[in-house]
C-alpha cells in the first residue's frame, strides 16, 4: 500500500514515522516549504540568533532514507480523488491512502496594502526569510495582530534591538483569551521591555514606500501614521485549504472529519491545523492548531491507517507558550470570563511575574483548570486532578506534588493556601514538600 | 552595549595586549647567584663552562636566545660531567649527583625554567607589581564593567545573537576536523620528541584513534547515517578560532615549553610567597589564573541565569571548590609543611595519585598524609558510587569539578557548539570508555611496580605507560584539545569524550542512580533550545518530545537545558521510583492513558 502525506510539519511527520513503525506500507511525504521536517515553533530562534536552522530539525537528514520515508519537496497543485492521483508541479503521484496535514496560513483581513512588499506574517521558512531580507537597516517593525505569534515576531525584533510598534485591537493583550490579571501582567511585561504597545488600534491601512514596500501604517482609531520599514501581520491563522476548495473534500472552514480524521472521501484523511473535527470531545474545539494535536492525530490516523481504528482523543486540554520572559501553561478549560458556575483562586507573586489561578466548581469544589504564569506544573499531576475531579482543597494540600520548578526555586505552595485560608475562613495546611517519588506514587495510584 | 560595557571591553583588550607583550619585557642575565641546580658539581661546572663561553653575567634581550644559549649550555656541561665521570667519580658521590641525568636536560620544569626565571632581569622583573596592575588587574576591571551592567537586563534566557557573533558561533565543519586533525598529529608527532625516540605509545595511540575511526564509521554501519548532521554556522567565526588559537598556544607554552612564560610567572610570584612561601612555579600561575577566569566569568554565569537559582548556586559551588578547595587550601597545607593535597580531585582524573612519589610523600608525612591517601581511595572506591547514587553525576562535574568548574563558566559562551549528531555520540563512547581502560591499566602497571620493585610487565615499562598517559591525555587531551577547543568543538570537549572519571560516573549514572531529567507530559514543542544548549551533545529534544524521562551516562546536570526550555518541560530530579519504564514509555499521543500498548522504538 502506497500512503501520501502532503505536508512535513509536525502532523505529517509524526503520521508517517508511526507508519513506518507499526508497518512496511510504502510512505512517502510532500512538502514545497523545506527539505527536511523542522520545528515551526522556533523559527523565532533562527532569527533571535540563539539556533541555527539546523538545530531545528528533529531528526537527522539520513533519518528519512534509513527508516524508508521517501520525501518529495514539491508543491501539490490539485487532487483527482477518483483516481487517486496527486498533481505536483514536476510530477504526479499516485497514492492508495491519502493524508492530508497542510497546515494553516497567515490571515489577512483585506487591508489596503497588505500585499505590499515588506509585509509579512510569520509562518512559514520564507516568511522568516523576508524578515531576516528586510532586517539590514530596519528603523522600526509594526506588528498587527496581539496574539502568541505576534509577541513572537515583537520578542524577534526587539533581541536586534529594531525598535517595535503593535497594534493590538483589545483593551489588554490577549484578553480574549488570558482572564483580566495575566493578560494585565503580560501587558506590564511588553511595555517593561519598550515595545510600543497600543492597545485598542486596528489597522487602517498600510502605505507604499515609493518603491512597492511598506513604508508606515495609519491607526484607524486615531488615524496617528507611523512610518515603519517591515509590517508584520499576525492577527491568526485559518486552515491552507484554498487549492482544495472547489472539489469534493467537505470543507468548512477547515477540512470537516470525524473522530477517526477521515474525510467524506475514503481513504483520504485530515490532521493537524488542517483539520476541523466535527464531533470534537467536550471541552476542546474543532480546529486546535497547536503542535501537540497534530502530533496526536498523527499518531492517530497512522493506527487507523495500519488497520487498528482508533478515536482521536486529545484528552484534557493544556497548552504553553511564553510571553517574552513570562512563561506561561495552562491545563484544563480556562477562560478569560469565569463561568457562572465556578469559583477562582488567584495568587500573585509580588513582583508581578508570577501567579497561579485555579478554578473550581462552585458546587463540590472540583477543580477544572490551573493557568500559571512564571511558575511550571507538572502536566500530569493536574490532568488527573481535573479528569478525577478531585476538589480545591485536596488539590491545594497537595499541591507540592504539581510544582515542576527547577530546584532550589522558592515554593509558593504555601503562599497559595494561605491565600485560600483567608479568602474562606479556612486552616488547610500544605501536607508535604515537592518529591518526585510521592508524584509517582501518586500518579500510579490513578491506574487503580 | 552600554557605554560601560564598551569600555570594559576596550580595558580588557589593552590588559590581554599587555598581558600578551609582557613576555617578551625582561633582560636575562645569567650569574652565580642566580643559577639554581640541585648540586654543586653541576654549579660548578656550569658557571666554569659559562665563563668560558663568556654567557656569564652577559646580558640578553631576547628570551628567545637566552632559552636557546642556556639549553646548549646545560648540554655542553652533561656532555663534560660525562667525560669526567669515565675518568672516576669522587669518593661517596653518588652518580647522579655527579653527572647531569637526561631528564634535567630535557624536563624544562627541572633546570631550564627556574634559570631563566631566575636569570630575569629589567622592566619586567624590577616592576611586577605595576605589571601585574596593568595586565590582571587591569584585566578583571575590564571584565567586570563588562559583565556587571548586565545585573540591570530583565531576567530571563539571555542567547540572543549567539549565532551571530562571531565569537560564539563555532567553525564550519571542515576547519574544524582540520583543527582536531591537526593537533591530533602534532601532538603524536611532538610525543615521539617527548618519549626521547621511542615510537611505540605514539603508534599505539594512531592505533587506536584508526581503530575507533574505523568502528565508528564502518563497523556500526555509520556510512547509513550520512549526511552527517551539520553543526557548522553559515560563516565560520573568526573570533572564536583566535580565541581558540590562543588558549591552544597557552597550553602548548604551559605544558611543555614554560621557559617562555617566565615573565607572567614573575608577576604572580609575590602571592605565591606570601601564600606558601615559595616562589611561584608554572602550575601556581595557572592554578592563580584558573581561579581568576572561574571567578570572574562565574560572576557573568550569574548574571546571565539571575532568575535561575539552580544555575546561581551551582555557580557559587564550582567558585567555591576552585579557589579555596583546589587552590588556596593545598597552597596553605605547604605553609603548614604538610603535603600538597587537593582534597576534591579524584583518582582516574587526578591520574598521579598513586604514583610512587605521591603514595611516598604522602606515608612519609605522617597522619594527615595516611588521612589523604585513606580519603582519596575512600572518595573513588565509596564516596563516588554512593553520591552518585542518590544524585548523579552532577554532585561532581558541575558542581565540583574543576575542569567542569572552567567549562562552566568560561566556557558557557561556547555550550551551543557540541555536537549533537548520532556519530558523535558514537564516537564519544568509544573514546571516553578507551581513556577509562586506559588509566585503569596504567594505574596497576604502577601499582604493580610499587609494590614489586619491577619496572616492567611483559615487555611494557609502567614509566613509560605513565610518562605517555600524562603526556596524552593528561596535557594533549584534558589541556590542550580540553580547552583550547572551547570556541570550536564546545565547552565540555574533555568531559564528554576524555575523563576517566566522568567515564566512571557516569556508568553509575546510567545503571545504579535516582538522577533523571523528568518531561512534562506533552508540552514539548520539539523547538531544540534543549538540545542545542546541551554542552555534553545529548540530543534532548529526542526524548522530550516522545515525553521520557532521560537518563544518559553523559549528562553532568548542568540543568541549562531545563532553564532554557521555553515551555518548562524539563525538570532535573532524584527518585528510583519506575525510572526503567518513564526512560523507555512513549507517552505524548495521550498521556493520561500511559496504555499497554507502547511500541518502543530504535
Ligand atoms: C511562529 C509560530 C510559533 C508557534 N508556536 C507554537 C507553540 O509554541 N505551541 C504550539 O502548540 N503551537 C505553536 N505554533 C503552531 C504550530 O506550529 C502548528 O500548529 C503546527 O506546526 C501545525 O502543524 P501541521 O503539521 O498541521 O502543519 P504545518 O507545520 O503547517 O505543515 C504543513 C506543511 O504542508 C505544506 N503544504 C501545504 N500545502 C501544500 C501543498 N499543496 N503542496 C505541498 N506542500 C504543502 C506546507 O508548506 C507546510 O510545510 C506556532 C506556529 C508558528 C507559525
Ligand atoms: S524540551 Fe523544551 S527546549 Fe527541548 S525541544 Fe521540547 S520544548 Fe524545546
Ligand atoms: S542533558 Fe541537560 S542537564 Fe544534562 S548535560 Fe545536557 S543540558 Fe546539562
Amino acid at each position: 500500500m502506497h500512503i501520501a502525506i502532503i505536508g512535513n510539519g509536525i502532523s505529517g511527520i509524526t503520521t508517517a514515522r508511526w507508519i513506518r513503525k507499526l508497518s512496511g506500507h510504502r510512505v512517502t511525504v510532500i512538502s514545497s516549504e523545506t527539505t527536511h521536517f523542522f520545528s515551526r515553533t522556533a523559527l523565532m530562534y533562527i532569527y533571535m540568533g540563539h539556533m541555527r536552522y539546523e538545530d531545528t530539525k528533529p531528526y537527522e537528514d539520513w533519518f528519512w532514507e534509513k527508516n524508508k520515508i521517501d520525501l518529495i519537496q514539491d508543491h501539490v497543485t490539485s487532487i483527482n480523488f477518483d483516481e487517486k492521483k496527486l498533481i505536483l508541479n514536476k510530477s504526479e503521484l499516485s497514492y492508495d491512502k491519502l493524508v492530508l496535514a497542510l497546515g494553516s496560513k497567515s490571515n489577512k483581513f483585506g487591508w489596503p496594502g497588505q500585499d505590499l512588499d515588506a509585509v509579512r506574517g510569520l509562518y512559514s521558512y520564507q516568511d522568516l526569510e523576508q524578515m531576516e531580507k528586510y532586517t539590514p537597516g530596519l528603523k522600526r517593525a509594526v506588528i498587527v495582530g496581539g496574539g502568541l505569534i505576534g509577541i513572537e515576531m515583537a520578542e524577534m525584533f526587539h533581541s536586534r534591538k529594531i525598535p517595535v510598534t503593535m497594534l493590538v485591537r483589545e483593551d489588554s493583550y490577549w484578553d480574549n483569551i488570558l482572564p483580566a490579571e495575566e493578560s494585565a501582567m503580560v501587558t506590564r511585561h511588553i511595555k517593561d521591555h519598550h515595545i510600543d504597545l497600543r492597545l485598542k488600534s486596528n489597522l487602517k491601512e498600510i502605505h507604499d514606500n515609493g518603491s512597492g514596500a511598506a513604508g508606515g501604517v495609519t491607526i484607524a482609531e486615531t488615524g496617528d501614521k507611523i512610518d515603519c520599514g517591515f509590517v508584520g501581520l499576525t492577527p491568526g491563522v485559518s486552515p491552507n485549504v484554498n487549492f482544495l476548495k472547489e472539489g469534493p473534500l467537505n470543507i468548512e472552514r477547515g477540512i470537516v472529519v470525524n473522530k477517526y480524521l477521515e474525510t467524506n472521501i475514503p481513504d483520504v484523511y485530515a490532521i493537524g491545523d488542517c483539520a476541523q473535527n466535527s464531533e470534537p470531545v467536550p471541552g476542546r474545539r474543532g480546529i486546535e492548531a497547536v503542535w501537540y494535536t497534530g502530533r496526536m492525530m498523527g499518531e492517530t490516523v497512522a493506527n487507523t491507517i495500519c488497520g487498528e481504528k482508533t478515536a482521536y482523543d486529545p484528552g484534557i486540554w493544556f497548552n504553553s507558550a511564553k510571553f517574552i520572559d513570562i512563561e506561561y501553561q495552562v491545563y484544563g478549560d480556562v477562560r478569560n470570563q469565569l463561568a457562572e458556575d465556578q469559583n477562582t483562586l488567584y495568587w500573585e507573586h509580588a513582583g508581578g511575574q508570577r501567579s497561579v489561578r485555579i478554578n473550581y466548581m462552585k458546587n463540590g469544589g472540583a477543580v477544572t483548570g490551573f493557568n500559571l504564569m512564571g511558575i511550571r506544573y507538572r502536566h500530569e499531576v493536574c490532568e488527573k486532578w481535573i479528569r478525577d475531579q478531585t476538589t480545591i482543597e485536596s488539590v491545594l494540600v497537595n499541591l507540592s506534588l504539581a510544582n515542576f520548578d527547577p530546584e532550589f526555586y522558592k515554593e509558593y505552595e504555601s503562599d497559595i493556601i494561605e491565600l485560600y485560608n483567608r479568602q474562606e475562613n479556612k486552616q488547610l495546611k500544605l501536607k508535604s514538600k515537592r518529591s518526585l517519588d510521592k508524584v509517582l506514587r501518586f500518579l500510579a495510584s490513578s491506574k487503580a | 552595549m552600554t557605554l560601560i560595557q564598551k569600555i570594559g571591553i576596550i580595558l580588557f583588550i589593552i590588559a590581554l595586549g599587555i598581558f600578551t607583550l609582557s613576555l617578551g619585557l625582561s633582560e636575562y642575565k645569567l650569574t652565580e647567584e642566580s643559577l639554581e641546580v640541585d648540586s654543586d658539581y653541576h654549579k660548578t661546572e656550569l658557571i666554569q663552562l659559562a665563563k668560558e663561553q663568556g654567557i656569564l653575567n652577559k646580558t640578553y634581550n631576547s628570551n628567545i636566545e637566552f632559552v636557546s644559549t642556556f639549553k646548549n649550555l646545560l648540554k655542553d656541561a652533561q656532555a663534560s660531567l660525562n667525560a669526567k665521570a669515565e675518568a672516576g667519580i669522587p669518593e661517596g658521590v653518588q652518580e647522579w649527583n655527579y653527572k647531569i641525568g637526561d631528564w634535567k636536560v630535557n624536563d624544562s620544569d627541572e633546570y631550564i625554567f627556574p634559570n631563566v626565571k631566575a636569570a630575569s632581569t629589567g622592566l619586567l622583573p624590577n616592576n611586577s607589581g605595576l605589571f601585574f596592575w596593568l595586565t590582571i588587574g587591569l584585566g578583571i576591571l575590564g571584565g567586570l564593567l563588562f559583565i556587571l551592567p548586565s545585573f540591570n537586563l530583565i531576567p530571563g534566557i539571555k542567547n540572543d545573537g549567539i549565532y551571530h557573533s562571531s565569537m560564539t558561533r563555532g567553525l564550519k565543519v571542515n576547519p574544524r576536523a582540520f583543527a582536531l586533525g591537526a593537533t591530533i598529529i602534532g601532538v603524536l608527532l611532538y610525543g615521539v620528541f617527548k618519549m626521547n625516540g621511542d615510537v611505540f605509545w605514539p603508534l599505539l595511540t594512531a592505533l587506536v584513534i584508526g581503530l575507533i575511526y574505523y568502528l565508528v564509521f564502518y563497523k556500526q554501519g555509520q556510512k547509513e547515517l550520512t549526511p552527517a548532521k551539520s553543526a557548522s554556522p553559515i560563516h565560520t567565526g573568526w573570533l572564536g578560532v583566535i580565541t581558540g588559537i590562543y588558549l591552544i598556544v597557552f597550553y602548548i607554552l604551559l605544558y611543555w615549553v614554560p621557559e617562555y612564560l617566565t615573565n607572567w610567572v614573575l608577576l604572580v610570584d609575590p602571592i605565591s610567597r606570601s601564600l606558601s612561601g615559595n616562589p611561584a612555579s608554572k602550575w601556581f600561575l595557572y592554578g592563580f589564573l584558573y581561579c581568576l577566569v572561574v571567578a570572574v566569568m562565574g560572576i557573568r554565569m550569574i548574571a546571565k541565569y539571575r532568575h535561575n537559582k539552580y544555575q546561581i548556586v551551582r555557580t557559587i559551588s564550582v567558585i567555591f571548590f576552585q579557589t579555596c578547595i583546589a587552590f588556596l587550601l593545598p597552597e596553605i597545607l605547604m605553609r603548614l609543611n604538610m603535603p600538597y593535597y587537593d582534597f576534591k580531585n579524584i583518582w582516574p582524573l587526578n591520574y598521579t595519585f598513586f604514583f610512587d612519589y605521591n603514595i611516598n610523600n604522602l606515608i612519609a608525612s605522617g597522619g594527615i598524609g595516611i588521612f589523604m591517601l585513606v580519603w582519596g581511595i575512600v572518595l573513588t572506591i565509596v564516596g563516588v558510587p554512593v553520591i552518585t547514587y542518590f544524585f548523579g553525576k552532577r554532585w561532581y562535574c558541575s558542581w565540583v569539578c574543576g575542569c567542569g568548574g572552567l567549562a562552566e563558566t568560561l566556557g558557557d559562551p561556547y555550550r551551543q557548539l557540541s555536537d549533537k549528531s548520532l556519530s558523535a555520540w558514537r564516537f564519544e563512547r568509544w573514546i571516553i570508555h578507551g581513556v577509562l581502560v586506559f588509566a585503569v591499566i596504567m594505574t596497576i602497571m604502577v601499582l604493580y611496580t610499587y609494590f614489586t620493585g619491577s619496572r616492567n610487565i611483559l615487555f611494557l615499562s609502567s614509566d613509560s605507560i605513565r610518562g605517555w598517559y600524562g603526556f596524552l591525555i593528561g596535557a594533549g587531551f584534558a589541556g590542550v584539545v580540553g580547552t583550547g577547543f572551547y570556541p570550536l568543538m564546545g565547552n565540555r570537549t574533555w568531559c564528554r569524550f576524555g575523563c576517566p572519571l566522568a567515564a566512571y560516573l557516569g556508568l553509575v549514572q546510567k545503571y545504579k542512580s535516582r538522577f533523571r531529567i523528568t518531561t512534562n507530559g506533552g508540552q514539548c514543542i520539539s523547538c531544540g533550545n534543549c538540545s542545542t544548549y546541551c554542552e555534553m551533545g545529548i540530543d534532548v529534544r529526542a526524548y522530550a518530545q516522545r515525553g521520557q524521562d532521560i537518563v544518559r551516562s553523559s549528562c553532568v546536570g548542568c540543568g541549562v537545558c531545563s532553564a532554557v526550555c521555553p515551555r518548562g518541560v524539563l525538570r532535573l530530579e532524584n527518585a528510583s521510583l519506575d525510572i526503567v519504564q518513564r526512560t523507555t514509555q512513549i507517552r505524548t499521543n495521550h498521556i493520561a492513558e500511559m496504555s499497554d500498548t507502547f511500541i518502543p522504538i530504535q
